[in-house]
């Protein structure tokens, strides 16, 4: 029971960053139908930087924070304008290409200025252990699960009734459509660029706080995508359900059958629950109608 | 309040479908544009309301002027917040978003106005069977009713000049009355003036006060709308298809040489 306990705790605050990091990619789908193949590099360049300004330049952790996101945000827009707008008009499989292409370039910055060795991460939440009915929980594994839920709780809240969440969802629907409302779809991916490089460097900042800051914090980016096909890939409460699923069978796995089959398994969940619901669990379904 | 002097279209840098099209449309009117399939009806609305883009099409000579201002040049961002909205051909209601959402998407010049209830209940007035529906995904709305929320959309931006793009397009014609009947009120009661294309004629020429014909992609006819009814080509061509009965003239070699005239 107690490691039931445990092993849950555990699940939960995976799936919680993998559900921050599957909703940047989702907010990418969503607007623009693009997957973002640069998503783990965001998270890299996210947690880098807050390294830079904490652990680097002394500033306190508040404003290493926010000069971050304020940071993240510039990146979202600069990717807009000069990675998104030349290839309008472009089928949409040579935006994804280019999202490989950006994801080696961040890459590559990154190890130019910080070398490709591990660093210790300044813990900048405690990780003083917290005992909740016998299972041991460190404290910073309970902020990261408390993180995510807010921020996800924004974004649902963004999407279903701010004007810009709105428009995002018709641009996904109908770009052209949406261009005749005076919806500016350049503002909207440059919106959906820079929200998902804040989600994304909040998710840095959290798993280089539990596994410390190197090039290992990008490899979530190829671990979500299991999360976020399974959930639907234009669903954000299919980005937390299916980030939880992932986080809790991996560790169900790793803990009851052995940590071989950890990383297979959600891949087999996946390929099942496809078979059922191809758009996945709450992905949108196309509407056939005339 | 908008003009169309000369204006040339060309899609993916070859193919030339609008060829000096002149049209002018007075404040406070409803002008229909007519022709047949393939006229270049819609592309001259998306010339005006700069949505040629996304079909990479541009327009190459000519210019169009709104309210004295050349608008051929911006944004079709910037031609919404100016005042031109675009009810475009076959609805395109966001299919995913709900009926009332769709409604909060034509808002979207005016967001932050705090005027958005109002105008929601303007709506709710023009068609009470989209409140009964506010909360459905306008995806799985019938026809006509995503035809309503085509319109409501529209109003929802406070448009000085609406551009409709045969709203009556595979709608009983029940409906169609109906809505031909809301466009009147909207131009009668809120003084918003409009450019409607229309296959169907008779309908169109009812409502409007001023008609163009266009043929390969320029104005082949105008004129009052009354003098347009009385006209032989018109009859035969715009309302004598609409009547079962009368096709008989497409046989009729006299009639092919006068369409000839138009076409060439
Ligand atoms: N994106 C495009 N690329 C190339 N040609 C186009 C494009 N859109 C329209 N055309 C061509 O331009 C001409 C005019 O088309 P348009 O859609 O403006 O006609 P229309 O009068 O609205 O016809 P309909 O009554 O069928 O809607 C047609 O010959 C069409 O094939
Ligand atoms: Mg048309």
């Amino acid at each position: 029971m107690e490691l039931f306990l445990q092993l849950t705790l555990t699940g939960l605050t995976n799936g919680a960053i993998f559900a921050l990091v599957a909703l940047g990619f989702v907010l990418i789908y969503k607007s623009s139908d693009v997957i973002n193949f640069a998503q783990g590099e965001l998270l890299l360049v996210g947690a880098y930087l807050i390294y830079a300004f904490v652990a680097e330049l002394g500033f306190p952790w508040s404003v290493g924070i926010l000069i971050t996101l304020g940071l993240a945000v510039v990146v979202g827009v600069l990717v807009e304008r000069f990675v998104l707008r030349p290839l309008i008009g472009e089928p949409i499989i040579s935006v994804i290409m280019v999202t490989i292409g950006l994801s080696s370039l961040l890459r590559a910055i990154v190890n130019a200025i910080w070398g490709t060795y591990g660093r210790a991460f300044p813990a900048f939440i405690p990780s003083t252990n917290v005992y909740i009915f016998g299972a041991v929980v460190p404290a910073d594994r309970l902020i990261a699960i408390g993180l995510s839920l807010l921020l996800l709780g924004a974004f649902t809240l963004f999407f279903r009734y701010s004007p810009d969440g709105i428009a995002m969802r018709a641009t996904a629907d109908d770009q052209q459509a949406a261009l005749s409302m005076g919806i500016s779809v350049k503002h909207i991916f440059a919106v959906a660029w820079s929200i998902s490089a804040v989600t994304a460097a909040v998710a840095g900042a959290l798993v280089a706080n539990i596994v410390g800051v190197s090039g290992d914090v990008s490899r979530i980016g190829l671990r979500v995508f299991p999360v976020v096909i399974l959930g639907g890939l234009d669903s954000v409460p299919g980005a937390v359900i299916g980030g939880v699923i992932i986080g809790l069978l991996e560790v169900y796995t790793g803990g009851y059958i052995g940590s071989g089959l950890s990383q297979v398994l959600p891949f087999i969940a996946l390929i099942l629950i496809l078979m059922i619901r191809p758009y996945g669990l709450f992905g949108e379904e196309r509407i056939e109608r005339v | 309040m908008l003009t169309l002097n000369n204006v040339e279209v060309i899609y993916n840098d070859v193919i030339l479908v609008l060829k000096g099209m002149s049209l002018e449309v007075p404040e406070g009117k409803i002008v229909a544009l007519l022709g047949s399939n393939g006229a270049g009806k819609t592309t001259t609305l998306k010339a005006i309301s700069g949505l040629l883009k996304p079909d990479d099409g541009e327009v190459t000579e000519g210019d169009i002027i709104f309210q004295g201002q050349r608008i051929d040049t911006l944004d079709a961002a910037d031609i919404v917040r100016a005042g031109i909205f675009q009810v475009m051909e076959g609805r395109r209601v966001f299919e995913h978003l709900t009926t009332e959402e769709n409604l909060r998407a034509g808002a979207y010049i005016r967001r932050g106005q705090g005027q958005f209830k109002r105008d929601l209940q303007l709506v709710y007035e023009y068609f009470p069977h989209l409140h009964q529906r506010r909360n459905q995904q306008a995806g799985y709305l019938s026809g006509g009713e995503q035809q309503m929320l085509a319109i409501g959309r529209a109003l929802m931006a406070r448009p000085k000049l609406m551009l409709l793009d045969e709203p009556s397009l595979g709608l009983a014609p029940l409906l169609v009355a109906s809505i031909f009947d809301i466009v009147r009120r909207i131009n009668r009661d809120k003084g918003t003036t409009i450019l409607l294309v229309e296959q169907n004629a008779r309908m169109a020429l009812d409502i409007a006060d001023y008609g163009y014909i266009m043929e390969g992609g320029r104005i082949v006819l105008e004129g009052e709308t009354g003098k347009l009814r009385d006209n032989e080509d018109v009859k035969e061509f715009y309302l004598g298809l609409t009547e079962v009965g009368q096709r008989k003239s497409y046989r009729d070699v006299k009639h092919y040489k006068r369409r000839k005239r138009w076409l060439s």
